[in-house]
């Protein structure tokens, strides 16, 4: 290979390289990749909203968690704080699920206007702290989710 | 791949003895990274036994402790991985090519242990081993393209070639880094923003701070430790190609 030829192939390598990168950032992952949709957002959707697969990303609103542990059945709601989604999902959520945490949710919402998750994710904050005083540390893989609280 | 190469290869009998020179800063580099381990295992200790479960998450919080000085050097170790490749690019100095190499290999390691740490971490927290967001995507990318750079220079026998253009993918493969990083503010993830001083406690921080510097010393020994094997074996290289092309190596 001559040496013109591998400066040709390398800078055709690196405009390849600069133009992929230069589409992510101004163009494909700004509006066409987003990782979940808010729930005002998935409901602005309309009809089209229904049916296909969808992650939805939001906070579980207080009150709203209702655990059935016979059927392992989970219903709550997700909010963004404007649009508030009913969620049903089968089988025990990670363990650091309650009200007022922020979830992600992979599924489908259905023309009864009931969101059906498949893949419930909690979303941990970047805060870290030792239990405060009188209160117990959470003890992962031994709590089961509790009933409804808040 | 990342492991440093503590005993370096004898050069083979009747080639001309090259470590000699260097052998007393080679006991000083080896003490250095001694005491960088030692600090490691005493700043690991120190952490676990100082902090008390997380409220939220339990034991599971003291995977930070690896996560975070993991995932840094990993960052750092690509930076460099940018200097050394530009100044290789401006002065084709061979020692930058070296330490390009190495900061490469070790990076590359610690961000196939960063994503490890962060699954164990992720199936407690998350729920999920594993998960398209755009943090963890854009890391497995970064991976890919460090990867690829080691691939490069193992496939490339001329030496002077591959430095070259593994040079050229170390400072191009670098503007993922960045996105990497930026990842978690610029798009919707699961994964939390950076931490802050006021979002951990105090009584997590020094901990943390300790094993960050810690780990930032080990790989630092690792980094230098690879570049000087790697000079080693390019000098064992250029004895036998010497030899095999038929003149005496006595002139060597």
């Amino acid at each position: 290979m001559s040496r013109n030829r591998n400066r040709g192939i390398v800078g055709g390598a690196i405009a390849v390289v600069l133009g992929a990168f230069a589409w992510l950032l101004w163009g494909g992952l700004d509006g066409n990749i987003v990782y979940f949709l808010t729930p005002s957002e998935l409901m602005a959707k309309g009809t089209q909203g229904y049916d296909a697969p969808v992650r939805v990303g939001g906070m579980v609103e207080d009150g709203s968690v209702v655990w059935d542990k016979d059927k392992l059945e989970l219903r709550f709601n997700v909010t963004d704080g404007q649009a508030v989604i009913p969620v049903y999902s089968k089988g025990a959520p990670p363990q650091m699920f309650q009200a007022g945490i922020g979830v992600v949710l992979e599924g489908r919402y259905q023309r009864s206007g009931v969101f059906h998750s498949n893949t419930l994710m909690v979303k941990h904050s970047n805060e870290y702290k030792p239990p405060d005083h009188g209160e117990k540390p959470a003890e992962l893989y031994k709590n089961l989710p509790r009933g409804s609280q808040s | 791949m990342s492991a440093p190469v503590i005993d370096t290869p004898r050069p083979p009998a009747g080639l001309p003895p090259s470590a000699a020179p260097v052998a007393h800063s080679r006991s000083g580099l080896r003490q250095f990274g001694l005491i960088a381990l030692a600090l490691l295992v005493v700043a690991q200790v120190a952490a676990i036994a100082m902090s008390r479960p997380d409220a939220a998450m339990g034991h599971t919080q003291k995977i930070m402790y690896v996560h975070v000085p993991t995932a840094w050097t990993a960052f750092l170790s690509f930076f460099l991985v940018f200097v050394y490749s530009v100044r290789y690019l401006w002065t084709r100095d061979a020692r930058s090519d070296r330490l390009a190499l190495g900061a490469a290999e070790v990076g590359t390691a610690l961000t196939a242990l960063t994503i490890v740490q962060g699954s164990i971490w992720g199936k407690p927290t998350w729920g999920v081993w594993w998960t398209w967001d755009p943090r963890l995507t854009t890391t497995a990318i970064m991976l890919l393209i460090y990867v690829g750079y080691l691939a490069l220079r193992a496939f490339t026998d001329d030496h002077d070639r591959a430095a070259r253009w593994a040079a050229a993918v170390g400072v191009l493969g670098f503007i993922n880094v960045p996105i990497v990083y930026m990842s978690v503010r610029w798009w919707r993830t699961i994964h939390q923003v950076q931490s802050t001083s006021s979002s951990v406690d105090p009584s997590y921080r020094l901990g943390l701070l300790l094993n960050v510097i810690a780990m930032t010393l080990v790989v630092v020994y690792f980094i230098l430790e690879r570049a000087e094997s790697a000079r080693l074996e390019r000098e064992v290289d250029a004895a036998l190609e010497r030899r095999m092309l038929g003149g005496s190596a006595a002139g060597a």
